[in-house]
């Protein structure tokens, strides 16, 4: 039941815990017990809600940024990825393989905004040794859903 | 002016599936539960092959049987799946649909007067194929007390001198049903003694919520008398590609080929070499797909739960056939007011077959956002009905 129920939330955390364990053929009380062990194992690390910002009036900025730097003795990667990762404005960070290390997701108010993180955070840091910053210009698809308009039911109404 | 029409067709009655339609398509925001094809896109790899090979140029005819390779895959899916070795080269035909390896296929084995077994409620097409190929068909009602499983005893009882060919259309369109291995032992032993054909449509043979499908053909002795009819429309997603195929004894497929050749010629070209890529790559979007029915068939099965309607559990295809009968109306009355009064479309099980009356047909190759709702309406229709009769 795991890799389904994981699978159907991924897509809709919302459902609810009764329609849940229907759809899956399980108790609602198995759903729960479950859904708290993946919680507690960390397999689920949240709940959250995609959101196409260019829809609302919010201004918004996304860039990604490839980061190259100086792996740390005994600890590769992972203490300088910390460091980066611990700014609030930056939403991911991954180990990457090929021709850079890091590879950062900003999110700023303004490109303004991003670039001075860039340059007055990000560069300055010793391990760092060059970045290369692209903004989004406009996002199609995020989290496997697509923002264009849902397609309509272009099947016959009624079919043998 | 003489009459230009043919008795024999004008004979044949139009689907009772039209007047729904007709209805429907007036009505503003009316939810159709009346669809026998996926809701899904073909999956975007088959998709991207068929473009491709339009790229690439291949827009000429394929030999009459089909691609070559597209037939070897049909053969190692066999294998893989059923655990049948046919011969690429002469036991699988490619057609357009599976409906016209049923045409074919009947119109290869029938001589006037031949019976043909015809379990119902089932596709509409079995019937006046079987007609229009000068048999003469003999229906089996199926019933619910069996889960509309086709029993050994039933099909006995059936048989003639005049029996040639019995069809086998599981799983089931329109109730869901499927045959379980030990269900098809049980009739193989009767086809076997009576020495009778089976045309076996496996068209959803990748839609099942049990065990595996089992294919009649793979049981002992059953090969060489057996027509398997499989195709891309509801595993992959493919409707709108009209691709299906025959595997069978090399006899019987030789003269379908034949008719085959002088009638289509070959199957469309671009879906050929999209239903290749289906069978080398698609195994992962099936098992997607069919997760998400068996989510939905759940839904349904506990929303019917809830409103105390019965309905025997589904293990195949993509409908649930619950029963109406409580309400003393029959299943064309049924649905004509749900569409009227709650603007919800499904198929009267008459169209399947007369004894499918008292039921009704609920595909669920929808949302469960669009199911959910629809349920809803149902459950307040069944009220209302409830209602009226206590009254």
């Amino acid at each position: 039941m795991r890799e389904e129920l994981l699978a159907v939330i991924e897509k809709n955390s919302r459902i609810d815990l009764k329609e849940l364990a229907v759809i899956l053929g399980v108790e609602e009380i198995d759903v729960v017990n479950e859904l708290a062990a993946l919680e507690a194992e960390g397999v689920i690390c949240g709940y959250h809600t995609l959101i196409n910002w260019e829809k609302t009036s919010i201004e918004k900025v996304s860039a990604l940024i490839e980061v190259r730097v100086t792996p740390q003795r005994g600890q590769g990667f992972d203490s300088i990825a910390e460091r980066i990762y611990k700014y609030p404005e930056v939403r991911s960070v991954y180990l990457m393989s090929g021709g850079y290390d890091l590879m950062v997701i900003l999110e700023g108010k303004s490109l303004r905004e991003v670039s001075s993180f860039v340059s007055d955070k990000l560069s300055t840091l010793d391990t760092v040794l060059s970045t290369a910053t692209h903004f989004i210009l406009k996002k199609y698809k995020d989290h496997g859903t697509a923002f264009s308009q849902q397609k309509e039911d272009e099947r016959e109404i009624i079919t043998p | 002016m003489r009459n230009p029409l043919a008795d024999k067709v004008v004979e044949i009655k139009p689907s009772g599936i039209r007047k729904f339609f007709d209805i429907v398509s007036e009505m503003q925001d009316a939810i159709s539960l009346g669809v026998g094809e996926p809701d899904f896109d073909t999956p975007w790899h088959i998709r991207d092959e068929g473009i491709y090979s339009l790229e690439k140029g291949r827009t000429f005819y394929t030999s009459n049987a089909g691609l070559k390779e597209l037939r070897q895959e049909i053969c190692n899916y066999m294998l893989r799946k059923q655990n049948i070795t046919y011969n690429p080269l002469t036991e699988v035909l490619i057609t357009v649909g599976g409906s016209e390896a049923i045409d074919i296929g009947l119109r290869a084995m029938i001589n006037p007067g031949d019976e043909v077994l015809i379990p119902q409620p089932s596709y509409v097409s079995y019937e006046p194929c079987a007609v229009l190929a000068g048999a003469t068909p003999v229906i089996i009602d199926l019933k619910a007390e069996n889960e509309f499983r086709l029993t050994a005893q039933e099909l006995e009882e059936a048989i003639t001198d005049k029996t040639k060919v019995l069809i086998l259309p599981f799983p089931n369109n329109p109730t869901g049903a499927i045959m379980e291995k030990k269900d098809l032992e049980a009739i193989a032993e009767v086809i076997l003694k009576h020495d009778i054909f089976v045309m076996s449509d496996e068209i959803y043979a990748e839609l099942t919520y049990k065990d595996k499908h089992v294919s009649i053909a793979s049981l002992p002795g059953m090969q060489e008398r057996t027509i398997v009819i499989n195709g891309f429309s509801k595993a992959y997603a493919m409707t709108g590609w009209r691709l299906g195929y025959a595997c069978g004894p090399a006899n019987i497929i030789q003269q379908m080929t034949k008719i085959h050749q002088f009638a289509i010629m070959c199957a469309p070209t671009t879906s050929q070499y999209a239903a290749v890529e289906a069978l080398k790559n698609g195994d992962d979007d099936i098992a997607e797909m069919r997760t998400a029915y068996n989510q939905r068939r759940r839904f349904l099965m506990n929303a019917f739960r809830e409103m105390g309607l019965e309905c025997f559990e589904p293990y195949g295809a993509f409908y649930v056939f619950p029963c109406i009968k409580e309400f003393g109306m029959t299943s064309d009355e049924f649905a004509t007011r749900f569409l009227e009064e709650e603007k919800v479309a499904a198929v009267p099980g008459t169209a399947f077959g007369d004894c499918g009356e008292g039921y009704l047909r609920i595909s669920y190759a929808y949302s469960l956002e669009k199911l959910k709702i629809a349920m809803e309406r149902m459950q307040r229709f069944v009220e209302k009905l409830r209602a009226e009769r206590t009254v």
